[in-house]
């Protein structure tokens, strides 16, 4: 019997394919860490423990969760447009720069519950500002906004040596880093507000920022599927001549996508910068944007899958982190190779898992499936 | 100053230029066959960085700069054929399997080196047989690799202008339906020439680990990729063009560590963070339209699914 392959169910689309794809990444993370010599499954252990076994620890993931949902939407939001945003982690740094700003010249004149919101829309703006370059490049020069974006990385770390080194130095320090926030630029510990509350938890970096991430998430939710503007992103996204002919104005949307992407990678300062470091300091983007593309990817573009991606990159960052501790011959770079592979897995890849499960669902429909004539072909991509 | 100081400071600064365009040419040699056959290459980086990493710990293990050299070009072929399996067979996204390409180059480099040499992702010190050495001028690192990327781009231009596998190539970048029209493979062109950027892009990283520095340090490629991405854009997608661009990016980072520190007269000192990022500037101003136009190749970054 020959079996009769077809497209997959939505419901397999939107959920099984995308897990087959992680677990094929993670196979070959499995066999990296038993070409190291180390127990793939006794890493594993270690690595929930790690990231899961102590409120201390699940601060921490929720600390690089918050990061991952930021950078996450905010390549998603381009994707949905047709945009590939790699400049995530320039608008995180140039984000950064403007909450720091922001900070350095209002925590002596204002009190914080009026600077935290400043500093919060200053790294919007300036994220924004540092992606709408490659945007207007790309929608008026009809310069490839992969390119663009790739090149503002570089400008965007050129630009923050200087600053830092030459402009920003607190006087007299040694490293290249601002003078501290006073409190007016901090923003509230997680563990604070619950020991207001009454609950007591170990401290960790967790801040409000979090609050910050789930509102981004449900803001992209609903701009993206319940507003006109969403509406017209989508389309052009999916397919520009029908924008078009719809109105919408290409050029415009452009802007918009990357601007709003821009900005919510430039959240990534306000988590960092305000919410921890309480200074501007170099490299804090440290790879956040770059594994927004894994992020992105893995929660195909919607908000509640990016939230359970960055959930998992949250995990597996910090007990990766508990991993390289506990097994010297494991670094924490580790996670960086396993972002890797989630992209590739679940980007280039995707597709090809999809004639297995094909086979496989006509296997187990195949009595049913025998009698219908014609067949339907196999769905090319 | 007198003459003779001048014209030693100018040749000093030639070979100096030449050693650090060395990989970016190379690179970018790699780069043009594959954009040029239509596929995206983003991954020089991680390509470079992974040739760099097996290049030294196998150099460093056998003691033999040439095996290195060999495990290099393995180790940047390897990926080439994983970027060629996911965009050629698999049509996927070029871009997002290039990005992909170089994440995992930058995390394995890293896990790989310090589970095998346990020195923070560093490899051993070459000495010896293990590294390339100067073949004519001792002060001048002239090793092989730097004559090989001097003649990479006469031969480059040769196979893309004048042989008919370079006549093939560039129609499959322009117009892959044709190509196939007549008949000729598409895919195969392609892995072709993803092979050929693999080749490249290997002894471009194995000359930065075995040849110009004596081990693998942690991202060692630093953005070398990049620029040789940028390089090729530069030269509008043509080998001599984009083996000036290399040229003058490499004179740019001479001048860079050079300017460190020194005052000039009437501009003060000078950012040495603007010179380096002059090649990226440079490239955004291009590809802005404001120094001449950059025309890619039509059909990159587009999948060919051939008619059922």
């Amino acid at each position: 019997m020959r079996l009769v392959r077809r497209a997959l169910p939505r419901w397999a689309e939107v959920a099984v394919l995308p897990l087959v794809n992680v677990a094929l990444a993670f196979v070959i993370v499995g066999v990296i860490v038993a070409v190291i010599g180390v127990d793939p499954l006794h890493a594993l252990r270690l690595l929930v423990a790690g990231a899961l076994g102590s409120s201390e620890a699940i601060g921490y993931t929720l600390y690089y969760t918050t990061n991952f949902i930021f950078t996450g939407l905010a390549v998603a939001v381009a994707l949905h447009a047709g945009l590939f945003n790699i400049g995530g982690e320039g608008q995180a740094y140039i984000g950064g720069l403007g909450c720091g700003l922001a900070i350095l010249a209002l925590d002596h004149l204002l009190p914080a519950w009026a600077t935290i919101p400043l500093a919060i829309l200053a790294a919007a703006l300036f994220g924004a500002a540092w992606a709408a370059v490659p945007a207007w490049l790309q929608a008026w020069r009809g310069s490839h906004i992969v390119i663009t974006t790739i090149m503002f990385n570089f400008l965007a770390a050129a630009l923050m040596v200087y600053l830092m080194v030459n402009v920003l130095i607190a006087p007299g320090s040694m490293t290249p880093q601002s003078r501290s926030f006073t409190s007016a630029g901090k923003l509230p510990q997680v563990h604070e507000v619950l020991a207001a509350m009454g609950i007591q938890v170990t401290p960790s970096a967790l801040n409000l920022s979090i609050l910050l991430a789930v509102a981004c998430c449900a803001g992209v939710w609903v701009f993206l599927w319940h507003t006109p503007w969403g509406y017209a992103l989508r389309t052009m996204g999916h397919n520009p001549d029908a924008a078009v002919y719809a109105g919408t104005d290409l050029r415009h949307m452009t802007m918009l996508a990357m601007c709003l992407s821009g900005g919510l990678a430039g959240f990534v300062g306000v988590n960092e910068l305000m919410g921890v470091h309480q200074r501007i300091v170099l490299d804090f983007p440290a790879g956040y944007g770059f594994a927004g593309i894994a992020v992105a990817l893995m929660g195909r573009s919607h908000p509640l899958g990016i939230v359970l991606a960055a959930l998992l990159f949250g995990a597996l960052q910090q007990g990766g982190a508990e991993l390289a501790f506990d097994i010297p011959s494991i670094t924490r770079e580790m996670v960086v190779v396993i972002q890797g592979l989630v992209i590739l897995f679940c980007g280039a890849l995707a597709n090809l898992p999809r004639p297995w499960l094909q086979s496989l669902f006509a296997l187990l429909s195949s009595p049913r499936v025998r009698g219908e004539v014609p067949a339907q072909r196999a769905e090319g991509s | 100053m007198s003459i003779d100081d001048v014209a030693s400071l100018i040749l000093l600064t030639l070979a100096a230029t030449l050693r650090v365009a060395t990989p970016l040419v190379l690179a970018a040699m790699g780069g043009l066959f594959s954009e040029k056959s239509g596929i995206i290459d983003v991954g020089l980086e991680g390509k470079m960085l992974m040739a760099a990493f097996f290049a030294a710990a196998t150099a460093a293990v056998t003691d033999s700069a040439w095996l290195g050299l060999l495990a290099g070009i393995v180790a940047a072929e390897a990926l080439a054929l994983l970027h060629g399996f996911a965009c050629i067979t698999w049509r996927g996204n070029q871009v997002v399997s290039g990005v992909a390409i170089n994440i995992l180059a930058a995390g394995l480099t890293v896990v790989l080196g310090t589970a095998w040499f346990n020195r923070g992702g560093q490899t051993p010190a070459l000495e010896g047989a293990g590294r390339l050495r100067p073949l004519f001028l001792p002060g001048a690192g002239d090793n092989i690799l730097v004559y090989v990327a001097l003649l990479s781009v006469p031969l480059t231009w040769w196979i893309i202008e004048r042989t008919r596998f370079g006549l093939r190539l560039r129609a499959v970048g322009e117009m892959p339906l044709a190509v196939d029209t007549a008949g000729i493979s598409v895919p195969w062109l392609r892995y072709r020439a993803v092979l050929l950027c693999g080749l490249f892009s290997g002894l471009a990283g194995a000359y930065l680990s075995i040849a110009e520095n004596a081990e693998f340090s942690r991202d060692m490629t630093a953005g070398q990729g990049f620029i040789a991405l940028a390089a090729i854009i530069f030269g509008k997608w043509r080998p001599f063009p984009a083996f000036g661009a290399c040229l003058l990016f490499g004179l740019l980072d001479e001048v860079a560590i050079r300017l460190q520190g020194v005052r000039v007269p009437g501009v003060g000192e000078v950012p040495v963070q603007l010179i380096q990022a002059l090649p990226y500037l440079l490239t955004v101003f291009l590809l802005a339209g404001l120094i001449g136009r950059a025309v890619a190749p039509k059909a990159a970054g587009v999948a060919y699914e051939k008619e059922r």
